[in-house]
């Protein structure tokens, strides 16, 4: 702190967290709740068609519906859309489910000149990979206390 | 029951789980892949404790399209096939229940490598 460069950078560093922080959280956090719920009621209208016409039952509904949410985001994702919007809504576009299919799309089409196998194949789930290890583990592992509480 | 409310709450709930998220990665200083993790996990506990399907009648896609309802469709294969076949459908049903999205991902990612060019 005694040197003038100390000081310099203090201040810089301050002055940085004074301005980041709050105010750019509460902006992030309006986007990703727009877009989050705009991407959910999209879903739910795609829900009522399962519903409605293909005699879906409202538990049963959500399935298809998941698959047709994957579909329009690997088609965003394919044409650039995703990833550019991505930016901006931040969790909004990645806590929904098209945001894990969009990774998976993504790194599909970023590595596709390594390989069809390993390029493709092998990094396919480089981001979506923890996602699938660790619901697979938890859920295997909440299950099991479920199954011990019930047989016991 | 689906009435215009559960367009409603589609939209509050959905959009409160990655408001949820977004506060995560801004505070803690996580990234999109960390925060889908925990909120995976945190799908599967509250499966586990009964609330998920709770969620899902009352908010609809709101709670479906999520990823943390992956967490809960694992959960509920597993207890499923638990339930019909005994404790090995634990291991056997995780995937029973979200097959649709996983096989989908799959499936179209590949097939959007297949006719796409990366772009950035």
């Amino acid at each position: 702190m005694n040197t003038k460069k100390g000081i310099s950078s203090l201040t810089y560093k301050q002055l940085a967290e004074h301005h980041t922080p709050s105010r750019t959280i509460w902006r992030n956090t309006i986007r990703a709740f727009v877009v989050g719920g705009a991407i959910c009621l999209l879903g739910q209208f795609v829900q009522i068609l399962f519903i409605r016409y293909a005699h879906f039952s409202i538990s049963d509904a959500g399935n298809p519906t998941v698959a047709v949410m994957v579909l329009l985001s690997v088609i965003a994702t394919a044409f650039g859309i995703y990833d550019r919007f991505a930016q901006w809504a931040g969790a909004g576009s990645a806590v929904p489910v098209t945001g894990f299919a969009n990774t998976m799309a993504a790194a599909a089409l970023e590595y596709k000149s390594e390989g069809w196998i390993g390029g493709v194949g092998g990094n396919m789930f480089k981001l979506a990979g923890p996602v699938v290890v660790y619901g697979v583990v938890s859920a295997f592992f909440v299950a099991l206390i479920h199954y011990i509480i019930i047989h016991l | 029951m689906v009435t215009w409310t559960t367009f409603v709450w589609a939209f509050l709930v959905g959009g409160g789980i990655c408001a949820i998220g977004q506060i995560i990665m801004d505070v803690a200083n996580w990234t999109p892949g960390q925060v889908m993790v925990v909120l995976v996990v945190a799908g599967a506990i509250l499966d586990g404790l009964g609330w998920y399907d709770p969620l899902i009648r009352f908010a609809g896609a709101g709670a479906t399209v999520p990823i943390t309802s992956f967490g809960n469709a694992l959960v509920h294969g597993a207890m499923l096939e638990a339930h019909q076949h005994g404790w090995i459908g634990l291991i056997s049903g995780i995937f029973e229940v979200t097959s649709a999205g996983v096989s989908a991902a799959i499936i179209f990612a590949f097939l959007a490598a297949l006719v796409a060019k990366p772009r950035g």
